[in-house]
């Protein structure tokens, strides 16, 4: 992990989220001619969150593409471009607005490689912040990783550091499937260390595959993007009270690298899932059920702890999670369990 | 001048009726008048007159009637439950999609929405292709996984089964054709129902502010479903309703005039202008689908009195026969040729197997390795291959 002079100022460079998206997009806009950027403000306002910023004047009108606001027009304009062998990356300011264009992202993208017997790929990216972000109301904060993550034919990314995000958007604008990545607002502004090999601009990270963040023996927290974060912080707190937590990034949502999460649950009998998104049908609620089922044959005899499904409430949730954490309060019910914050 | 063999025709071999035929004094084209274009923000239409060649005027009247006669077909092995799901016929709206055809290039491409066999074949795949797809065979051309509404070819993307949802498409499509600068068009087809959705006007939109090689095509065959135009839209005048947009209003169930408006719409586009509108004026003798009778809404009458006046396959035999571009023995060999292939095609279509249960997986993703999909529970799981 020798620092290579030139490339870096410090020993380890620190990236922010931000940055590293726009680097992953500006190292594959230079890679490929098929690539393009379109959404609303990509272009001219370097984009709503700055996420583009640079590109349009590198790259000009014909590769970034300023949009009207049309979520459903833009977004079937994309598939179209994908279908006829461009390479979309298609911004959604927020996937709030997605909403409005979400028949194109599933009926268009993700079931046409199917319904047309393996003859029309349809290589797209949807990518744009999920989830809550600072007080800005219920309309704004929709976490959509389990609408997504439900349909076949897609892949669901969902960075939580830098080296996520690059590594991430450049396997998705490569990956010849539509590819919706969920940033976060709140994580773009957010520095991490750049490892030296996330510098490079062949830095892929594969979609499907979760990450180990934290080894731990006593306890498995599972979670996606900004919530890892906080998972991190919560398994520091808790250490110094002897517990030893694993946390995992999941990094993919669809397709779910479940072997990872069982593999770490086998290990230690107990498991947490966190996310920013509502309880009921939840991507917990997946995780929840996956390892239940996968659990009666392997560890039928071994696991009787709880699985506990945190869900945050858009509130202060620190302070519900710490206690959630800690021994005293966690319950103990045969098979499984789900419970969202009745602590609050 | 005609001059009269027909009685040797009828009962002499095949071959022999050929060569009398190729010795028989047929023009090479004629000039035809057809009706002017109702014109919106354009100084200019396409041309009244067009010369027909014999050549193109056999092949229209092939391609017509063997659209028309796949159709027939469809309706027929629906009613035997060899066909299931949705089914929605095309029959008397030949004149669009061989039109169309007729008026631009095979590296041109073209969308259009669930009323897609028609041009499913004339964008170049077999009726065998078309007609196993709808049985849901794996000889079908999206080997029996998309069924009617589901139909892809070379510059073909579809067989859309959401109303509306293809005119953004078509109009990235045409994005992807100015992006690779090769003066290549899109034909993107909607039907009068679908005109008013709200996609649609987003999509007028972007292909005008960028200048879009986009066709927009309005089929306009006076029935969304079960709804008349008039219930439906408070302005029925399809070719305006693009407002910026240019527009051509077209007798849909003349093939030449189809052709003719279809030329003028494309070099429109090919010259950099951006977006043009064609509204072609076109009927549909079946009702919405299989399942719909086309009775409870429309008269009898109408359907009766469209097809006697207004037949594409008849206009277009009238003016070949009375033009000396093709006798009508010649034409009726085309049929019985036509009829024979359809009959081919069902033999095929019914006989041919279903996919295979252990294919239920397959063509998830593009170009990934294999993996399992998770079947009706934990324990049944499915390959997955691309």
């Amino acid at each position: 992990m020798a620092a290579v002079s030139g490339l870096v100022r410090r020993p380890l460079q620190q990236v922010t989220v931000r940055d590293a998206i726009n680097q992953g997009m500006d190292e594959e806009l230079e890679r490929d001619e098929k690539v393009f950027l379109l959404g609303e403000e990509v272009a001219q306002y370097d984009g709503a969150y700055k996420v583009s910023r640079g590109l349009w004047k590198k790259y000009g009108d014909k590769r970034i593409i300023d949009t009207p606001i049309s979520e459903m027009g833009f977004a079937g304009i994309a598939v179209g471009a994908a279908m006829a062998g461009l390479r979309p990356i298609c911004e959604f300011m927020t996937f709030n607005f997605s909403m409005q264009a979400i028949d194109q992202v599933i009926n268009s993208a993700a079931k046409t490689y199917y319904m047309s017997g393996g003859l029309q790929p349809v290589p797209i990216v949807f990518r744009g912040p999920n989830g809550a972000s600072a007080g800005v109301a219920a309309q704004h904060s929709q976490c959509f990783a389990s609408w997504y993550g439900h349909c076949p034919g897609l892949k669901v990314v969902s960075p939580w550091s830098s080296e996520d995000a690059k590594g991430l958007i450049k396997s998705a604008v490569r990956d010849n499937n539509p590819v919706v990545m969920l940033e976060n607002e709140l994580m773009y502004g957010v520095p991490f260390e750049f490892p030296a090999e996330a510098q490079s601009k062949d830095f892929l990270i594969p979609i499907g595959k979760a990450k180990i963040e934290r080894q731990g023996t006593h306890i498995t927290v599972v979670s996606h993007s900004r919530p890892v974060g906080h998972c991190m912080e919560a398994a520091t707190v808790l250490s110094k009270e002897g517990i030893e937590c694993e946390v995992i990034n999941m990094r993919t949502i669809r397709p779910m690298d479940i072997e990872t999460i069982e593999a770490s649950v086998m290990k230690t009998n107990h498991l947490i899932t966190v996310e920013g998104g509502w309880p009921q049908f939840g991507v917990g609620a997946e995780i929840c059920a996956r390892i239940m089922e996968g659990i009666s044959e392997k560890l039928v005899l071994e696991y009787s702890q709880a699985v506990i499904n945190i869900v945050y409430l858009n509130t202060y949730w620190i302070r519900r999670l710490k206690p959630a954490f800690s021994p005293r309060s966690c319950v103990q019910f045969p098979g499984c369990s789900r419970c969202s914050c009745h602590w609050c | 001048m005609i001059t009269k063999y027909n009685l040797l025709f009828v009962t002499s071999p095949l071959s022999a009726s050929r060569v009398l035929v190729a010795s028989r004094n047929f023009a090479n084209d004629a000039t035809f008048e057809i009706k002017k274009c109702d014109l919106h923000r354009l100084e200019e239409g396409p041309p009244v007159t067009t010369v027909l060649t014999r050549e193109d005027g056999l092949k229209y009247y092939r391609m017509m009637q063997t659209v028309r006669r796949m159709e027939l077909k469809a309706d027929q092995l629906y009613k035997q439950k060899i066909i299931r799901g949705f089914c929605h016929l095309c029959d008397g709206q030949e004149a669009c999609c061989v039109g169309l055809e007729a008026g631009i290039n095979p590296t041109d491409h073209l969308i259009t929405a669930y009323r897609a066999h028609g041009f499913t074949f004339t964008r170049g795949l077999s009726v065998r292709e078309i007609l196993a797809e709808l049985t849901g065979r794996k000889g079908g051309c999206a080997k029996g996984k998309g069924g009617s509404m589901h139909m892809y070819a070379k510059n073909f993307y579809g067989g859309n089964g959401i109303v509306g949802a293809q005119v953004p498409l078509g109009a990235g499509i045409a994005l992807a054709c100015k992006y690779n600068g090769k003066d290549e068009v899109c034909l993107t087809l909607y039907g009068d129902g679908a005109a008013n959705q709200g996609q649609i006007f987003e999509a007028y939109n972007m292909a005008a502010l960028w200048k879009l090689p986009c066709i927009f095509i309005c089929e306009n065959n006076r029935y969304g479903m079960g709804t008349s135009v008039e219930r439906a839209a408070a302005s029925t005048d399809y070719y305006k309703r693009g407002d910026f947009i240019p527009g051509l209003r077209v007798d849909g169930m003349d093939i030449l005039c189809v052709r003719e408006a279809t030329r003028f719409a494309a070099a429109y586009c090919r010259s950099g202008k951006g977006p043009i509108l064609m509204e072609l004026q076109t009927y549909r003798y079946h009702g919405h689908s299989m399942s719909d009778p086309g009775v409870s809404y429309r008269t009898r009458e109408e359907i009766q009195e469209v097809r006697s006046k207004s037949d594409p396959i008849m206009l277009l035999k009238d003016r070949m026969v009375n033009n000396n571009l093709a006798s009508v023995e010649e034409l009726k060999e085309i049929d019985v040729e036509v009829r024979k292939e359809i009959e081919d095609a069902a033999q095929f279509a019914t006989a041919d197997p279903e996919p295979p249960l252990e294919e239920l997986g397959y063509h998830i993703y593009s170009s990934d390795p294999p993996f399992e999909v998770r079947g009706a529970n934990q324990w049944i799981k499915f390959k997955s291959v691309s």
